[in-house]
């Protein structure tokens, strides 16, 4: 998660104050990451110290105000301008070797493990739609609002596929064991 | 969680289901004790033939268990005559059948009237709910259409119109969002959680995790075995063995 690039890209919007760079960010994603104050500091310091933004004095009750400067709003555009990287090889995703070796190993009870998974993603799925459904992600008025609500949907996109892929893991499993072949002789 | 401490409006208890006997037998449903109370909406999951059609039929009176008891609202199933559970549908309960089920002689309205009429209300009355369920499923202007007139998300549409139309306190919907495309499926589960937020009990059946998530608990049926409950806050992996 590039929060550099992110605080950077609010920066542009208007010059701000570190508490208020956080409560942007929160409000966009809902504190589905928080950052802590510190975090931001640190990173408006190298942001700073890389020439991207500048201190530009005190507003007037005490906080320092960060603005972008020529290079900050060239590297804001380029963060648009380019893919998210995806990694080659992926990230590696516990899940998938978890289940890798329980198929392989002759005493894990396999459908346990894959519905111990399935319970715990729903779970996690029937908590991103209880906040789609109330709050202000429910009916959303602002952009803030509804970039939140776009977040969630992510993380709903992201348990449904988890669980999908659970589900045929599951269909995979039972065709085999019904056609003879077993996951162990 | 405090809905369930109020009385159940439906209560499964040791429910079996077993088609046909002998070698051809098939048991559907083993064992399975389950309560829904109002203002809670319940999602049934599991892989196509593990019982959940079964189970929807059976808690609705459209099928009656081989073992144990299904009561609704305080009531035995088993205990009233045919006119009484007949009855209890067409008041009581809404039934979204997995295949529609419209009557292909009537139009959207007539059926969506026609529990109301046949309960004897006045048909002015019936055709006004009627319409009203219609327009809340956004298919207000296909009332006068015919079925066989009709796409699959719109009959699927004119199916759930004629199963929460009226005051219904339970609702089973079988797949009721199969034919749908997923912003329609997001309406009709908006809906469903209207009516239980409302006082309604509900329980639908599903493929989609995304609407079971709209439910207050998601059960899990395997081979006719509820396996597992996903509950917020709970855990519990009941009937499964777990890993060594
Ligand atoms: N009327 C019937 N006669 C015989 N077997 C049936 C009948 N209805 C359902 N079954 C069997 O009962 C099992 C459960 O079916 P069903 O409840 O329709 O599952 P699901 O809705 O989960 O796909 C299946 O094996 C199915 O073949
Ligand atoms: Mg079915």
């Amino acid at each position: 998660m590039s929060v550099k690039q992110a605080l950077l890209a609010l920066l542009e919007q208007g010059p701000k104050y570190g508490y208020q760079l956080r409560t942007e960010f929160e409000e966009r994603t809902g504190s589905t990451w928080p950052l802590n104050i510190g975090q931001v500091y640190t990173t408006l310091s190298r942001l700073e110290r890389d020439g991207l933004v500048v201190a530009g004095g005190d507003d007037g009750e005490g906080h320092v105000v960060y603005r972008t400067t020529e290079a900050g709003r060239a590297e804001v555009d380029a963060w648009f301008g380019s893919p998210v990287p995806r990694d080659q090889p992926p990230p590696r995703d516990e899940l998938a070797i978890k289940l890798a070796i329980a198929i392989s190993s002759p005493d894990v009870d396999v459908e346990y493990v894959i519905q111990q998974q399935r319970t715990a993603t729903m779970r996690a799925l029937q908590e991103h739609t209880r906040l789609k459904r109330s709050g202000r992600a429910a009916r959303p008025e602002a952009p803030e609002d509804l970039a939140w609500s776009l977040v969630l949907d992510a993380l709903v996109f992201e348990a449904e596929a988890e669980i999908r892929w659970l589900d045929h893991c599951e269909a995979r499993l039972a065709r085999l064991a019904t056609t003879g072949g077993g996951t162990h002789s | 969680m405090t809905a369930r401490q109020q009385h159940a409006l439906l209560a499964l208890t040791h429910v079996s289901r077993v088609h046909g006997t002998g070698a051809t037998e098939v048991r559907a449903l083993r064992d399975v004790s389950f309560e829904v109370a109002p203002g809670e909406l319940v999602a049934l999951m599991g892989p196509s033939g593990s019982g959940k059609s079964t189970l929807l039929h059976v808690a609705g009176g459209l099928d009656q268990p081989t073992g144990g008891s299904v009561a609704v609202d305080g009531t035995d199933l088993s205990s009233l005559g045919q006119a009484e559970r007949a009855r209890l549908r067409r008041t009581t309960i809404g039934y979204v059948f997995q295949d529609f089920n419209l009557i292909p002689a009537l139009t959207a309205e007539e059926n969506v009237a026609l529990p109301g009429e046949l309960h004897g209300l006045r048909s002015g009355e019936a055709r006004e709910a009627a319409r009203a369920a219609l327009a809340e499923l956004g298919v207000a202007d296909l009332a006068d259409r015919f079925p066989d007139d009709l796409s699959g998300g719109q009959q699927q549409r004119v199916a759930i119109a004629r199963a929460v139309a009226g005051e219904r306190r339970l609702i089973l919907a079988d797949e009721p969002t199969g034919a749908l495309d997923t912003s329609t499926g997001e309406q009709i589960l908006r809906l469903l959680r209207e009516r239980c937020d409302a006082g309604a009990a509900g329980v639908l059946v599903t493929h989609e995790a995304r609407h079971a998530a709209w439910a207050d608990r998601v059960v899990f049926l395997r081979d006719g075995v509820v396996v597992d409950e996903a509950d917020a806050g709970l855990t519990g992996l009941a009937g499964m063995t777990g890993a060594r």
